[in-house]
């Protein structure tokens, strides 16, 4: 990417947030979002996103991207990981061990049932959101 | 298939104790007795963070946020709510009118954090520029740029009433202004990184989760003051955070956000990391601009302050990351709308890192007044295996405690320092009944010895003296004078210290003599720690009556001298006990006696 003009960033932004917003709605794409600060890798998140990796492959799920984020700010809860797809509300998870991951793929995302006990609350509104409503 | 409806039954410890399982028990039956178990799901969850309210009940995807449930509301949930669609409005939780704070009016909503500077964190990739940017990334940037005159941002950081994070609340606009205000050919900008406090890492969670509102920043206030080049000072030990904002420097440069002629408004600014080694006095602003420099890190008398002499003599403006991170969302929102969160004189949120004695340690924001309550009951779900609550330490080595008498205070920094303590960058440690504030005390103390560079005789020699002291207290060699003699030297050390290290280290101590000047005497005048914490004053045995010989101390024991046959009362070998308390606390016939 070359350097950009002033028009360059605001058609960036623009595209980038239509992108964002297609991936939400569409019906197609799942998200996995696995929290990757300081404290979700030292609880293990590293081994959680490996965990993902295998059991979407093992089931031949095609369409669902796994992305990284910083810390929620959960701490007792890492590794924490957040599911976003369509027919379901979108769920933080908490504690997700490598075992849970693969009850996350197996019963949330193929299943359409949420996983008993770990599910957790997520800590704040979000202020950018909250104003385009 | 998907349910239509999903039932969050919280579950943690607070509700749990509040038959959060019978209320998970009858819901599911009323699912079953409706013929619904197809269209609804009931789940347990994780703490909500609500515990005081609780149980609480959520209800998907419609958000419904149901406080202080029962049992026997079950049959109402799921005939009105489910069946006939109409949410149970004797339960949903309404806000609390009358806060002393104030809250932004389109944030009515029932949790209890605001997320301003970790609006990004757990949302965006930080390893990616574009999802910053569609965030309303770089629209500051932008602005100032093209839009603001230096002078508009410096009157939109006055109306915002951003005061600095790192501890002290320093007006950031008067900070800004006065490094603009200097004439010179060269400023700069640093970032100060260097968290230190023991249990603190906002700082780091921010830089690792959003590092481009940091960098974003940065430019901002380059743009402002006049200069071009900035530096990030940032300790080694902080792996990630170093890597995710050299990623982040690395991206914003080739997309022309930092370096030449940034968006062809002809301005540039470049960033340069720096790391530290770790030393606990280079988070002081003087020594952070000398270790810079490759001189060793150790302050000097201010003023000269860094405004007007700074990093290699010039004017330089020295902010926090927090303090940092609040900059972009000012900018684009403006100042009146950050003023309307918090209070009169401390505006906008506060992240602090919760730790300790507390059920979900991890990181909170929330408006400027909110009550500790607020933050340690409800967001931090209280104290774990049911223990009464103590104190909280704020500002690590350089605050003080905040006792259960003061937890309706108003976290603010006027409150906080009213109570002898202070705002700090935000570590809150909770400790509980079994915590000796003696022991605590001393570790901070410790911490400050070791830390201290040693330039300034109060220092130097104050720190080391009040430990002393504080160790011959914890063994129970202690008198009322020793009290008098740390009083005396506290405030010598507050007094003709050179940094805010040694001004401040004597905190600690006198926080806790103010609130728990009853410890001490305990300590001195009986011999005797009340929580059990201080080695030399406490002793286990096994009462022999009560002991049934299970054995279960003595597996636990890490130096192995608890014997005993089974069935039998067991032994201490006190010759090699260490005094760790596990098998006080494994017993459960109370058989281990502590004294």
């Amino acid at each position: 990417m070359a350097k950009m003009s002033l028009d360059d960033l605001r058609a960036m932004r623009d595209q980038k947030r239509r992108e964002l917003e297609m991936r939400d709605a569409d019906n197609k794409t799942v998200q996995i979002i696995v929290g990757m600060g300081t404290s979700g890798i030292a609880a293990g998140a590293k081994n959680t996103l490996s965990a993902f990796l295998a059991e979407l492959e093992q089931h031949g799920l095609t369409n669902v991207s796994l992305r990284q984020t910083g810390s929620l700010g959960l701490d007792h809860a890492e590794p924490t990981v957040e599911v976003r797809m369509a027919d379901m509300p979108t769920v933080i998870y908490g504690k997700v061990t490598p075992k849970v991951a693969g009850e996350i793929v197996r019963s949330h995302i193929m299943n359409k049932t949420l996983v008993d006990e770990h599910v957790f609350d997520r800590p704040a509104a979000d202020i950018l959101e909250r104003k385009e409503q | 298939m998907a349910y239509q409806h999903y039932i969050l039954v919280c579950g943690g410890t607070g509700c749990e104790s509040n038959k959060a399982d019978a209320i998970y028990r009858a819901l599911q039956r009323e699912t079953e007795t409706h013929d619904l178990t197809h269209a609804v799901q009931v789940v347990k969850t994780g703490c909500f963070g609500f515990c005081a309210q609780g149980p609480i009940v959520k209800i998907l995807p419609e958000e419904s946020f149901y406080v202080e449930v029962t049992p026997e509301d079950a049959a109402e949930l799921i005939s009105e709510h489910i069946v006939k669609g109409r949410p149970v409005t004797r339960l949903l939780y309404k806000e609390e009118q009358s806060k002393e704070h104030a809250r932004v009016d389109d944030i009515s909503f029932y949790q209890k954090q605001f997320r301003v500077v970790l609006r990004n964190c757990g949302f965006i990739d930080p390893e990616e520029i574009s999802e910053y940017i569609s965030r309303e990334g770089y629209v500051a940037l932008e602005r100032v740029l093209f839009d603001l005159s230096p002078q508009d941002v410096i009157s939109e950081l006055k109306t915002s009433g951003l005061r600095g994070r790192g501890g002290a609340g320093f007006p950031t606009w008067m900070k800004w202004n006065f490094t603009r205000e200097q004439t010179s050919d060269q400023k700069y900008v640093v970032c100060n990184a260097d968290e230190g406090d023991p249990g603190a890492y906002m700082d780091r969670s921010i830089l690792e989760g959003d590092p481009h509102s940091v960098l974003e920043a940065m430019a901002i206030c380059g743009r402002t003051i006049g200069a071009n080049k900035g530096f990030i000072y940032i300790r080694a030990e902080y792996p990630l955070a170093i890597g995710r904002l050299e990623r982040a420097i690395a991206q914003a440069t080739e997309f022309g956000l930092l370096g030449k002629d940034i968006l062809g408004s002809g301005f540039d600014f470049e960033i340069e990391i720096r790391l530290g080694a770790g030393a606990f006095v280079c988070g002081e602003e003087t020594a952070l601009l000398a270790s810079i420099e490759g001189e060793r890190g150790m302050p000097r008398p201010r003023p000269p302050f860094p405004s007007v002499k700074g990093l290699w003599g010039e004017p330089t403006v020295i902010n926090n990351v927090e303090t940092l991170a609040n900059i972009p969302v000012i900018l684009t929102r403006g100042g009146e709308w950050f003023a309307k969160i918090g209070t009169e004189k401390s505006k906008g949120t506060k992240v602090f890192a919760l730790t300790g004695k507390i059920a979900n340690s991890g990181l909170v924001e929330v408006p400027m007044g909110t009550p500790l309550r607020d933050i340690i009951f409800n967001i931090g779900g209280g104290i774990p295996d049911g223990k009464a609550f103590k104190a909280v330490q704020t500002g690590g080595p350089s605050g003080g405690v905040i006792t259960a008498e003061h937890l309706d205070t108003p976290i603010d920094y006027e409150h906080l320092q009213e109570l002898g303590s202070i705002m700090g960058s935000g570590g809150m440690i909770v400790m509980d009944e079994s915590d000796c504030m003696i022991d605590v005390t001393k570790f901070y103390l410790e911490f400050t010895v070791e830390e201290s560079c040693g330039k300034c005789a109060p220092c130097r020699v104050g720190g080391r003296k009040l430990h002393d002291i504080l160790t011959k207290i914890s063994k129970g060699q202690g008198t009322q004078e020793d009290i008098d003699t740390m009083r005396q030297i506290g405030t010598a050390m507050q007094r003709a210290s050179l940094c805010g290290l040694g001004q401040t280290a004597p905190n600690p101590i006198l926080s806790t003599l103010r609130y728990f000047k009853a410890e001490y005497d305990a300590h001195i005048d009986q011999g005797v720690c009340p929580a059990g914490k201080c080695k030399e004053l406490v002793h286990f045995s096994i009462i022999t009556d009560k002991c049934i010989g299970c054995g279960l101390c003595a597996r636990r024991c890490p130096v192995l001298c608890i014997s005993g046959e089974r069935r039998q009362p067991h032994e201490i070998d006190q010759s090699k006990c260490i005094k760790c308390g596990e098998c006080f606390t494994a017993c459960k016939f109370d058989a281990v006696l502590r004294a």
